[in-house]
């Protein structure tokens, strides 16, 4: 009998396994589906609508038309210097994808229940496509913003003010799309037991946004409102990618290590919640 | 000596019922703040006990413990709820077991449904891969085996066509070729068999024969279909509530299971009015159903008439009564409803018996109701879904074996026949 049991098992299913079984061996196997998913997005939202894609363009142009409006023209609230649509729609851009990231991976569990059902593969792969699958948008909205910089720089000559931090731009998506990540799957844990939770989401996703440097620079507020604005991981992020393309923003190394270590905290208690979620979600959905 | 390639230990699996949380978190506090107060529940269901906070546990398996060897083709067999699809969803790895566990040797692969994730804007195509994927395959082991599959579909002509475009047919023919080509050691199908054409059909039947035979794979097949249980697999397990009650050869365990299944949801018969279930007006002795087999051997099937037999005792006096029996087919809806003449009986033992004639119900589980009427107005007794029978299927000289719609399936006349007509054929020429 003994002797039996040392036999090599290929698999051996477990009622639970610890916090920290991440099996992260399975979820490179399974890396081709992830891109599988990521190309039906994108099929699937070209296929659908003409608007799918051109939705992407309209979205940001108008709400920076609208910022333009009421918090240039009506506040008056500083732009540091920067053209106000080039100012508000290169915070929007990040802002967009940031939300776009957690508005979709937030609904992880009840959007996938039937799929999650009855086929296995690492839960994992599902938020991590919606994020691959987010920077679909977030291109498009690059490009429209560098054709506003070349714009601006051959119609109206402002200059460009491209400088090294523009190299960074790689690690601040990582950023942004990890943080999207980690929020994003801890609500999704979440909501598999509170299905109201979700409501929260979308309303919280508003209000942060006024939490975040994406209408008003950084440099606007002093004290403790500044340590406020700070304290939300996407402030560095915003005023880091404004600085490398408009020359504008309040920034420092400090900021941005504290964005960096807020973003991995987030996302490993994202991924440990989910981790332990993903197996039992199943009785409960 | 073939090698044990599933190793099933003490496996249990518990659900909780009841209150786990109301999925809101407004009214989860809500009970909360209830329960501080010391105030019964709020959301409590109006006939439960008003005070109780408490979470029943529903065990859907009971330490289950059997091994399979590689090569075998093991059925599953069990009435509805005895966690045959818990067994299936622990297996794939969708939910976890509570306790024991299970060993697996092999590359597994398991198959609740076809064609899961497909979506309907993507091509036959990339529906392929998408579908492949998700079910574990690699896109490399897809593409090698891409040609294979679409000639396995036989939709080539439209492989590039949206599937959404697809006849519901082409669609499962196309979601069975993929999971027909996944390769896996070890398949577990659920009973998705149950779709697509008769040719379709068997060509599955037999790719999944092949696989276990040829190749020396392990199958686990789910089936309600006894018939195809029988046909398909060497050995059988055989599940109640729950519980392994039997593991064998196939044609022993499905025997015992069909034997015991009839003894236990055609009759349901108590000794006294003491002990029996009823209320002040009515106690049941008896109900029963008897299928009306001309000889032990033949099936109970579509064709067979079934008599309902439900005997009570009155315990009124000089009371206008009549009954009523409701079949139910599984998913809920009636079926139909039949009341008795009604007639005024003293207090003491009524018979009554009911036939339901063969060739009326389709082929399925049904449940039968049964009720005791006052003044043909007011329901005196009920007793709901006291009896449950399965009705096999017959074809006949029907080569067609899809799922026959309809609730039911009545055998009625029907006159074809051709007609003469004078001064024209079906040339055309006059």
């Amino acid at each position: 009998m003994q002797q039996e049991d040392k036999k090599k098992w290929s698999l051996i299913i477990k009622p639970k396994a610890s916090w920290f079984d991440l099996n992260l061996h399975d979820l490179w196997r399974y890396r081709d589906l992830l891109f599988m998913f990521v190309r039906r997005d994108f099929v699937s939202a070209y296929k659908q609508t003409i608007l799918g894609p051109l939705w992407y363009l309209i979205q940001p142009l108008l709400t920076t038309i609208m910022f333009i409006v009421v918090f240039d023209k009506v506040a008056e609230i500083p732009t540091d210097g920067a053209p106000p649509a080039l100012f508000y729609l290169s915070g929007l851009v990040i802002w967009n994808y940031f939300a776009a990231c957690l508005n979709k991976t937030s609904v992880t569990f009840t959007a996938n229940a039937s799929i999650f059902g009855k086929v296995y593969f690492p839960r994992l792969i599902m938020p991590l496509s919606n994020v691959v699958s987010a920077l679909i948008g977030f291109g498009i909205q690059l490009a429209l913003l560098f054709v506003l910089l070349v714009y601006f720089q051959v119609f109206l000559e402002v200059p460009f003010y491209f400088n090294g931090y523009l190299a960074l731009m790689p690690l601040l998506l990582l950023l942004v799309a990890a943080l999207g990540l980690g929020f994003g799957i801890i609500i999704s844990s979440l909501t598999t037991k509170y299905r109201d939770l979700a409501l929260l989401v979308g309303f919280g996703t508003q209000l942060l946004m006024f939490a975040t440097p994406v209408i008003y620079p950084l440099s606007f507020f002093e004290g403790k409102y500044k340590t406020f604005m700070l304290a939300n991981p996407l402030t560095p992020i915003i005023e880091l990618f404004r600085y490398s393309i408009l020359g504008v923003g309040d920034f420092n190394m400090t900021y941005l290590t504290y964005s960096i270590c807020f973003t991995l905290m987030a996302l490993a208690i994202g991924v440990l919640i989910f981790n332990k979620i993903e197996k039992s979600f199943m009785d409960v959905i | 000596m073939a090698e044990v390639v599933i190793k099933v230990e003490g496996l249990c699996k518990k659900y909780r019922l009841g209150v786990i949380g109301t999925g809101m978190l407004s009214k989860d506090l809500n009970i909360y703040w209830a329960k501080l107060r010391g105030k019964p529940h709020p959301y409590a269901k109006i006939d439960g006990d008003p005070k109780s906070f408490e979470e029943g546990d529903f065990w859907a398996l009971k330490d289950l413990n059997f091994e399979v060897n590689q090569g075998e083709v093991l059925g599953i067999v069990g009435s509805n709820g005895a966690g045959k699809s818990t067994l299936l969803k622990i297996l794939s790895r969708v939910t976890t077991p509570t306790l024991g566990e299970i060993k697996l040797d092999g590359r597994m692969a398991s198959l609740l449904e076809v064609g899961t994730g497909f979506h309907p804007e993507l091509t036959g195509r990339e529906n392929i891969f998408l579908n492949g994927a998700i079910l574990g395959m690699t896109k490399q082991e897809i593409r090698s085996k891409l040609d294979e599959i679409i000639a396995f579909s036989g939709v080539e002509q439209h492989i590039d066509t949206p599937v959404k475009r697809y006849s519901s047919g082409m669609y499962v023919r196309l979601a069975f070729a993929v999971a027909a080509h996944l390769e896996p050691e070890i398949l577990v199908v659920d009973e998705v068999l149950a779709v697509g054409d008769a040719d379709f059909q068997k060509k599955c039947l037999g790719k999944m024969r092949d696989v276990s035979r040829n190749d020396g794979r392990t199958v686990l097949f789910v089936s309600h279909s006894l018939q195809a249980v029988k046909n398909l697999c060497d050995r059988a397990l055989w599940l109640d509530q729950g519980r392994l009650m039997d593991m064998g050869e196939v044609t022993n365990v499905v025997n015992q299971y069909a034997s015991n299944k009839k003894a236990l949801q055609w009759l349901k018969e108590f000794s006294g009015p003491d002990e029996a279930i009823g209320n002040q007006w009515a106690k049941v002795k008896k109900a029963q159903i008897i299928p009306q087999l001309s000889s032990p051997d033949e099936i109970f099937d579509i064709r067979t008439p079934i008599k309902v037999v439900f005997q009570f005792w009155n315990l009124q006096d000089a009371v206008r009564l009549s009954v009523e029996l409701a079949v139910y087919a599984y998913g809920g809806e009636c079926i139909f409803v039949v009341p008795s003449a009604s007639a005024v009986y003293q207090k003491g033992l009524i018979h009554s018996e009911c036939m339901i004639p063969g060739n009326l119900l389709n082929n399925g589980s049904y449940f039968i109701s049964l009720y005791v009427v006052k003044d043909t107005t007011t329901t005196l007794f009920e007793w709901h879904e006291c009896l449950s029978f399965d009705l096999e299927d017959y074809r006949g000289e029907i080569q067609w074996y899809g799922k026959w719609h309809g609730a039911v399936r009545p055998k009625l006349p029907f006159v074809v026949k051709p007609i003469e007509e004078h001064g024209f054929n079906l040339k055309g020429e006059i």
